[in-house]
């Protein structure tokens, strides 16, 4: 009986329901809204930076990471292959790779790229660099000097397709290397630095190049299913690293290999919390307020009901509800409009090309889908309604102590 | 104090509790305002500082075409002219002389692509700060020839330290070779990755030598007195180049059109802060919103009267304004000097942020975060506050107009 009572007392005067549930609307939105912009940007960064060479998890000789030079490299690349295919889960690729940094120059200019000799066909199915070139082509397998290169490294170059382009680099035998390449594709990526510091060969090339024989620098695993949580990496990495010897080799997850990104997504994270409760405040005092002003012109009332027997924890219970009744309205309707907006967004995103070059600077994507998180809208609803609760309970226990002759002989 | 502005002061005192709820309220969200304001500028400014005191400075005077395509070419051939111009514009503090080719640097076991800088090492510590960013050995002074200073992970990966040997392999002015070899006088670190990875710095005259420059350079880096004399600088600098008839030829560029990334990304910053604002100025006005009705519609009957007494309706929407406008400037006010305050305080003891320590140094911000209170962050959230309590408070006000004094009185 007492849930119709609490819900024909916040319709008694509707005007100041409304009122104060506009503001309860307005700051779940947000905290929805604003949440699934964060998480978009968040979620695209990360698979960004996956797509662009790190993968889900990388395999190197031990010291590579920290002086990634030819000599740190993996010397037998069958058992690799043979580690992989017994601990791989299904529907996960791999590549293998030649990474060495060389300095790129044709007649005019100079500058310091990361040469990366790959296996086209493998590594399309890994990186982004399979679906990147936009004009020329893409490598073949018996290619012999030809070479991939960024857009943006070919505008500094003032270079051209069918041009040539010539890298220097340390050899294994700690001698100057240097090849001239013909450009045949150019490809484009979300970063302007990504075009700007890799360029593509085969993986035999590479190998001749640096004399290799058949070394490689690394090997990158993308996995079927792209969660982020990591569960999925962690197990296959365990996996790898219980069969190759860790005396040569180091198998890292993303996490590991970036730092910058877990360290952004904390601060993601932290921030969406405080925004969170600092809307919450903000509305809290609109709470606080309407429920207060609420119970004191109904101050006869309680002291009616005071006077008929009404236990006070009853009224406490009645007013909680009355909130409770709101507040569920409120997250219900800001749930809402925060899906919709959402939905209506992820249509077509929003496009933050005209400021690449901040864009870049932050490492965001040029187009932001929002990205609903269910842990998130939870999230919000319940530091709405919890402490929505919690700061009802002040007018709450305000109306239980009304005694019955003071209130009755209040207007 | 006229009648009215009495009245309303005691209007508002009728019901103590609700107003202090909502001044509380508005005072919350001045406050918010401004140190979130405060802060953002203040990183913004240590951002766009840093990156100038380590590479770009203030303002730079280069060939026309050398920003976008960074060709060995493009150098600016007179430069002791030009620093004649620029010693008579007194807003400048420093300028200094530079000229940038990328070659090969080998040590003994190691080679790699390397930006290699030509500087003055006497003019340049007047402009960036990579003389206080040495970690080892020393910087280089006017007299070293075949000395260079390098950044840290570019030492680290090349596996020198002070008092090796590097090799040095590029491309002079003309297209010939330039090849030379210098030892490790110091190793600098500014915590920019980038920056330590790539960056080697050799004397100006040596690199003019080498590279073949015959006295060109391809940056004359200009570092003024403050941030906001550059605007100046750069207008002044133009129009001497133009009356030398060097407008042609050179072009002046200010930090923003050097970094536009910075910009940009501080533009996007901005703007995203804002909506936020103003999302959260809106929760704050619906949350204020009932007051304003309430203490309205609680008093019909009181209303009723006056205007039977003859108080017009005009006058009774002044006074339900000038009660609303009160409370927000209380609040306001209470805001203004308990957020300054706060803010105060974090400018002067910095915020620690070490956690996203690592992450912050790759945008030139170091360990701790200093909040800056101006004038524009200390009223811009405040007057936006303001502003829109105001509308909150119209839409009550002029439903007085619609009150009958008959039916008014009968109101209970």
């Amino acid at each position: 009986m007492y849930f119709q009572l609490a819900w024909r007392n916040i319709w008694r005067n509707p005007r100041r329901t409304i009122v104060i549930l506009t503001a309860v609307i307005i700051g779940v939105w947000s905290m929805i809204f604003l949440g699934a912009l964060m998480r978009g940007m968040e979620v695209e960064m990360i698979r960004n930076s996956l797509k662009t060479l790190t993968g889900n998890i990388q395999i190197h000789e031990k010291n590579y990471r920290d002086d990634p030079v030819v000599e740190n490299s993996m010397t037998d690349p069958a058992l690799l292959k043979k580690a992989l295919k017994t601990s791989l889960p299904e529907g996960a690729n791999w590549a293998m790779r030649i990474r060495v940094s060389a300095m790129a120059s044709n007649a005019r200019h100079s500058s310091g790229v990361t040469l990366v000799g790959i296996d086209p066909a493998k590594e399309a199915r890994v990186s982004f660099i399979g679906k990147a070139v936009t004009s020329g082509r893409y490598l073949k397998t018996e290619d012999t000097n030809k070479i991939i290169v960024g857009q943006a490294l070919l505008d500094k170059f003032d270079a051209k397709i069918g041009h040539k382009i010539v890298l220097m680099t340390q050899d294994m035998g700690k001698e100057i290397a240097s090849k001239a390449f013909r450009i045949v594709g150019v490809f484009r990526a979300e970063m302007e630095a990504t075009e700007k510091e890799f360029v593509f060969a085969t993986l035999s090339q590479a190998q001749k190049m640096l004399k290799l024989k058949n070394s490689i620098s690394e090997v990158s695993i993308a996995l079927k299913e792209q969660n982020l949580d990591g569960r999925e990496e962690k197990t296959v990495s365990e996996n790898l690293s219980s069969i190759l010897p860790d005396t040569v080799y180091k198998v890292e997850t993303w996490q590991e290999l970036l730092p910058m990104m877990r360290e952004y997504l904390k601060l993601f994270d932290n921030f969406i919390y405080i925004w969170h409760f600092v809307v919450f405040i903000a509305m809290g005092f609109g709470i606080v307020n309407t429920t207060l002003m609420a119970i004191f012109e109904r101050m006869r009332e309680f002291g009616l009901l005071k006077a008929l027997g009404m236990k006070p924890l009853w009224i406490v219970r009645g007013v909680i509800t009355e909130s409770l009744f709101l507040l569920i309205l409120g997250i219900v309707a800001g749930n809402i409009t925060g899906i919709i907006s959402v939905m209506l967004i992820d249509r077509i995103g929003i496009d933050l090309s005209a400021l690449a070059a901040g864009v870049e600077m932050w490492g965001m994507p040029r187009i932001l889908y929002p990205e609903l998180w269910t842990v998130d809208v939870v999230v919000a609803n319940l530091v709405v309604l919890l402490l929505g609760l919690l700061v009802s309970i002040y007018p709450a226990v305000k109306a239980a102590r009304f005694t019955p002759v003071e209130a009755l002989v209040k207007i | 104090m006229s009648i009215d502005v009495k009245m309303a002061w005691r209007n508002i005192w009728r019901n103590p509790r609700r107003t202090v709820l909502t001044i509380s309220a508005i005072s919350f969200a001045s406050l918010i305002l401004i140190f979130m304001l405060s802060f953002q500028f203040g990183s913004y400014e240590t951002m766009i500082n840093s990156s100038v005191k380590i590479s770009t400075g203030h303002i730079q005077i280069q060939a026309k075409g050398y920003q976008e395509k960074k060709s060995m070419r493009l150098a600016v051939s007179d430069p002791d002219k030009i620093g004649g111009l620029l010693e008579k514009i007194p807003e400048i503090e420093a300028y200094t002389f530079r000229a940038n080719g990328f070659s090969l640097v080998s040590s003994r076991e190691r080679s790699y692509g390397v930006l290699v800088a030509g500087i003055d090492p006497e003019k340049e510590a007047g402009v960036s700060t990579i003389k206080t960013l040495i970690r080892e050995g020393r910087y280089l002074s006017e007299k070293d020839t075949n000395q260079a200073i390098v950044g840290k992970l570019l030492a680290k990966n090349l596996r020198v330290t002070v008092g090796d040997e590097l090799t040095i392999l590029g491309q002079g002015r003309d297209g010939s070779i330039a090849a030379t070899v210098v030892t490790v006088k110091g190793i600098f670190s500014s915590g920019i990755d980038v920056f330590d990875r790539s960056t080697l710095q050799i004397p100006l005259k040596d690199f003019q030598m080498v590279y073949n420059m015959r006295g060109a350079v391809h940056e004359i880096i200009i570092s003024g007195k403050s941030l906001k004399a550059v605007s100046g600088i750069k207008r002044e600098v133009t129009k001497n180049l133009h009356n030398e008839d060097m407008g042609e030829t050179a072009v002046v560029l200010d930090w923003m059109e050097l970094m536009p990334g910075l910009l940009q990304g501080i533009q996007m910053d901005l703007v995203s802060g804002i909506i936020m604002y103003v999302i959260l100025i809106l929760v704050v006005a619906f949350s204020i919103l009932n007051t304003f009705l309430m203490s309205i519609f609680e008093r019909t009957r009181e209303f009723g009267v006056l205007m039977a007494i003859g108080t017009t309706p005009g006058r009774l929407i002044k006074l339900v304004l000038i009660e609303s406008m009160s409370l927000t400037m209380v609040g306001i006010v209470m805001g203004i000097l308990f957020g300054s305050l706060i803010t105060l305080f974090f400018q002067y003891h910095g915020i620690d942020i070490s956690g996203a320590g690592e992450l912050m140094k790759q945008y030139g911000i170091p360990g701790k975060l200093y909040p800056r209170l101006s004038l524009i962050s200390a009223l811009a959230g405040p007057i936006a506050v303001f502003v829109i309590t105001f509308l909150a408070a119209l839409f009550p006000a002029f439903k007085i107009r619609k009150f009958k004094p008959v039916e008014a009185m009968a109101h209970v």
